[in-house]
């Protein structure tokens, strides 16, 4: 800083054109701030310029590059495609993908500023977040996920030639039904998808190889005495009971074909993918949020972003973190940008100048004075739920004017639980922790057993926390798709898991 | 860091997905195609357009917790309350603001979108067949299709065949004995070999003597000769042209209505759709009637009024007049529709049949008669409507195996159904398969 000649000539750009010079320059100045002040650590950046269709495209397919085919994804870009042609929505501004290199996609209609916002927020606030965080780094394989986004792209075509779409779309409809039961919740090794591509070759060769006429002459094998007894045998063979419904059927299916198999696990690879995004959006939003404002508030400090860019940034970031009261007609939750930003900011309130109080509450670091350890630490460490357990400060809960009620449909009235005051704090901090339990939020079901001996039928259990019943009528769409991967028939037992009775029972039988 | 720029990527990479995703919905989108084109008017009809389909159809499930049992919200923006504090429940089941913030996030529950205008009239037209008898015509001169006709030896620079005229110039150098530079290259090496030896003088002689000879003949034989050359040949032959005449015969006397005008209209629309997907050139011709029968613009067809009384024949010997004129039969596919409410001068029935069976029917590709009625017309209890008279002579031909098809339509709703009766694509009219 000390050459300051004419301020002009230290602009990063001027007005709204911008070039890739410019996103070049910008990105640079960006690194600078985000390496030298902020300390992050980030995959290496890849910037792709797209048209707004493409983003519409990119939007539809979940937000992935190349993706297989399937009717649905059609259908949500005719959604949004109508939404954003009659102006009743506008595009996100970026869209960044959990790889190595991290791919952020930027709009060519955004201005040089909007493109400043987003290179800071995308390409350096979500990458450190996915290179860092231990819940991408456990599950998901930056590296790996474009190439095998290519490679169940082809997969998926070859099967359509090879047995027909609609048969293809038969698989891949059940299996999207069941994506959110295709995650395994508890890790036993980092996922490796660069060999998915190996295994399933071998899966392949392995099946044809040991096809031998022969053995199918053999007589069946005499009935081994039971050690155990036969219901236990029978789970242990199965890995009963089993959360990972996707995985149970690619495993188990009895009359699956190889190639439907096949698709049962890209199913559920992608949905493992995506298990993290879901558990830390709030953080990871809020770390993008926080780092966008930090390195452009820099930028503007040493005079590379104008006074009029800068209001411009700060008019996105306004509306982006905006949080509508609960009983304001645009409320519609929380905002994970708004609630994210906001805990940032507290954490660098509390260490830069704690009050008594948060001394009391974070006595690890309050007033410790450089609050990017901190930020850093539970970037790395924590998700949302813990996150909150964590870092939700009571000056933040008064702030926000959070307030927690219950809604228990066997009482006429609501009941306000608890609020921000002293005897609150800590109930309103679980509940609202709570909220971003995917475990709590999601029915908690599970394959428990086959009843191999009989007809087969498949039996799954919804532990009902709380009282909450499955939305019948879509659980029966689903349960069918489920039966018809399954083949045979399937039953879904509602059961209350204290006194383990069961409540509703939903039997489907597959289509024939 | 890397920059790069997709924008110029081909577009459309949703194409698959979206076909994909109209067949699925196929069953809905052609219900709201249908409804959609109640509502537009003859020219604009064909368009593509928005079109809204009901959202459950195309619903992907997927296991969600239901109303009732014991929820948590913690919520934003408290004002007024104390823990403790007992709330209404707001009516509609939600929650104090918010509840559980539904599940799939949408409480659409129509989905509207753009089809284009090939997916609109595929749709719209889906399962539809005209009688196959389609007559091509053959062309000359406009827009003729080009195909290969062997070789010439004269043509233009860009059709040379080069195949074609090296094959030529091997042959003509192998007949004609042209030295090979392979030989002349050997009587040189020799020579060089030689040279200089005082006892092969005489051979050295010989040779240079047989080298002056090879070389003379290779300079008279050309390598390649104008006559080796050989050019690519093309053909114009005419295209055939499948070119079809719409004629809409319509009464126009006082007894119609401007309601059945417009149910008239709306057939025609529907015909004129139709007929321009399967053929390259539609021309139509609107022929209005009272007592006296008359070629008129579309405007006029359906917007002026004529009074007199009605007879049928005159439109059809109008008709008759005009493809005598202007479409014989041989070159044209001719389709007529004919709008009447029935009435008919009670001594033209004969003549018109007459023209209809002798004339008119053996042109025509396809003839329907739509009969049009008010609405509610034949719904007052007690006094039944016969038959009309038109009805009567024409369902006598009918009988009579005359290839005639008749409907009656009553309601702007009917229409369709009636068209897709006509053309249904099997079993297609009863009379014009006869």
């Amino acid at each position: 800083m000390n050459v300051i000649a004419k301020p002009e000539d230290r602009l990063l750009y001027k007005g709204a054109d911008w070039d890739f010079d410019t996103l070049m320059r910008v990105h640079d100045a960006c690194a600078e701030i985000a390496g030298e002040e902020l300390g992050l650590d980030w995959y290496s950046n890849r910037i792709e310029v797209i048209s707004a269709e493409q983003m519409l495209d990119a939007y539809a397919s979940t937000g992935l590059p190349l993706f297989y085919r399937h009717w649905s994804f059609g259908k949500h870009f005719a959604q949004h495609e109508s939404l954003y042609r009659k102006g009743l929505r506008g595009l996100a501004y970026e869209i960044v993908i959990n790889s190595d290199p991290c791919v952020s996609y930027v709009m060519e209609e955004n201005t040089a500023t909007m493109q400043a916002l987003v290179i800071a927020h995308a390409a350096f606030g979500h990458n450190h977040f996915f290179k860092n965080n231990q819940l991408f780094r456990q599950w998901t394989d930056a590296k790996g996920i474009l190439d095998y986004l290519e490679f169940a792209r082809g997969y998926v075509q070859a099967c359509e030639e090879q047995h027909g779409e609609m048969a293809v779309e038969r698989v891949l409809d059940s299996a999207h039904a069941l994506m959110n039961y295709g995650v395994h919740r508890h890790r036993r090794r980092a996922p490796d998808l660069l060999s998915e591509q190996k295994r399933e070759r071998e899966r392949r060769e392995h099946d044809e190889r040991m096809y031998n006429v022969l053995w199918s002459t053999l007589p069946e094998k005499a009935a081994q005495p039971a050690t155990r007894t036969e219901e236990e045998r029978r789970r242990a063979l199965l890995q009963l009971p089993q959360e990972n419904i996707l995985y149970f059927l690619e495993k188990s299916a009895p009359r699956l074909a190889p190639w439907q198999r096949e698709i049962l696990r890209i199913v559920r690879n992608v949905a493992q993918y995506f298990y993290p995004q879901r558990q830390t959006k709030m953080m990871n939003e809020g770390c993008a949020t926080y780092t966008h404002h930090r390195i452009l508030g820099r930028l503007h400090e040493q005079g590379r972003i104008s006074d009029g860019n800068w209001l411009e940034v700060l008019h996105s970031h306004s509306s982006v973190i905006m949080q509508p009261d609960f009983d304001d007609q645009r409320y519609s939750g929380m905002n994970p940008y708004a609630l994210g930003f906001a805990m940032m900011e507290d954490i660098e309130r509390i260490c830069r100048e704690p009050t008594e109080e948060d001394r009391d509450w974070f006595p690890d670091f309050a007033g410790c004075g450089d609050p990017m350890p901190v930020l850093r630490y539970g970037w790395s460490e924590f998700r949302d739920e813990s996150f909150i357990l964590q870092f939700l400060s009571p000056a933040l809960m008064r702030k926000l004017r959070l307030f927690h009620i219950v809604d228990d449909s066997g009482q006429p009235v609501l009941r306000v639980d608890a609020m921000h005051d002293e005897r609150g704090y800590r109930r309103l901090r679980r509940a609202l922790a709570r909220q971003y339990d995917p475990a709590w939020t999601d029915p908690d079901i599970q394959v428990v057993d086959v009843d191999l001996g009989g007809d087969r039928k498949l039996i799954l259990e919804h532990r009902v926390a709380g009282g909450r019943l499955l939305e019948e009528q879509e659980a029966r769409q689903v349960l069918r798709h489920l039966a018809s991967l399954w083949s045979y028939d399937v039953l879904l037992r509602e059961v209350d898991p204290t006194s383990g009775a069961s409540l509703r029972e939903h039997a489907v039988s597959p289509p024939r | 860091m890397q920059i790069l720029d997709r924008r110029l990527n081909p577009s459309g990479r949703s194409l698959p997905n979206r076909q994909r995703f109209l067949r699925r919905a196929k069953a809905l989108v052609q219900e709201a195609v249908r409804d959609a084109s109640a509502k537009r008017n003859i020219r604009s009809a064909d368009e593509g357009g928005e079109v809204s389909i009901p959202l459950h159809g195309i619903r992907e499930p997927s296991f969600h917790l239901g109303s009732g049992g014991i929820r948590d919200h913690v919520l934003p923006g408290n004002k007024e309350y104390r823990e403790g504090d007992e709330i209404p429940r707001p009516p509609g089941g939600g929650g104090g603001g918010g509840s559980e913030g539904s599940p799939d996030g949408g409480g659409e529950d129509a989905f509207r979108f753009v089809l284009t205008r090939e997916e609109f009239l595929s749709l719209f037209l889906d399962d539809l067949e005209l009688p196959d008898m389609a007559k091509r015509r053959l062309v000359d001169g406009a827009d003729p299709a080009w195909h290969r006709a062997g070789y010439s030896v004269s043509g233009s620079p860009a059709n040379l065949s080069l195949p074609r005229t090296m094959r030529n110039s091997l042959s003509r150098r192998i007949a004609l004995k042209r030295p090979k530079p392979e030989e002349v290259q050997a009587l040189e090496e020799e020579i060089a070999a030689l040279e200089g030896q005082p006892e092969h003088a005489e051979r050295v002689l010989a040779l240079r003597a047989e080298l002056e000879r090879q070389l003379l003949r290779t300079r008279r034989i050309p390598y390649i000769d104008p006559i080796d050359v050989r050019y690519r040949r093309f053909e114009p032959v005419p295209r055939p042209v499948a070119q079809a005449v719409m004629f809409c015969l319509m009464d126009v006397s006082g007894s119609m209505t401007e309601d059945m005008k417009d149910l008239a209209k709306r057939f025609y629309t529907l015909l004129y759709i139709f007929l321009q997907r399967r053929y390259k050139h539609v021309e139509i011709v609107f022929i209005r009637h009272t007592h006296e029968a008359s070629e008129v613009d579309e405007e006029t067809f359906f917007h002026s009024r004529e009074t007199g009384g009605t007879l049928v024949s005159t439109a059809l010997e109008e008709m008759r007049k005009v493809v005598a004129d202007r479409y014989p039969p041989s070159e044209w596919n001719i389709y007529a529709a004919q709008a009447s409410d029935g009435d008919n001068a009670a001594g033209d029935s004969q003549k018109t049949a007459r023209l209809l069976v002798d004339t008119i029917l053996p042109a025509c590709q396809y003839y329907a008669y739509i009969e049009v009625g008010r609405e509610g017309e034949h719904g007052i209890p007690g006094f039944p409507r016969g038959p009309t008279d038109l009805w009567r002579t024409y369902e006598a031909l009918v009988n009579a195996g005359a290839p005639l098809a008749m409907k009656k339509v009553r309601h702007r709703r009917e229409i369709f159904p009636v068209f897709r009766e006509l053309f249904a694509k099997r079993g297609v009219v009863e009379g014009a398969s006869a």
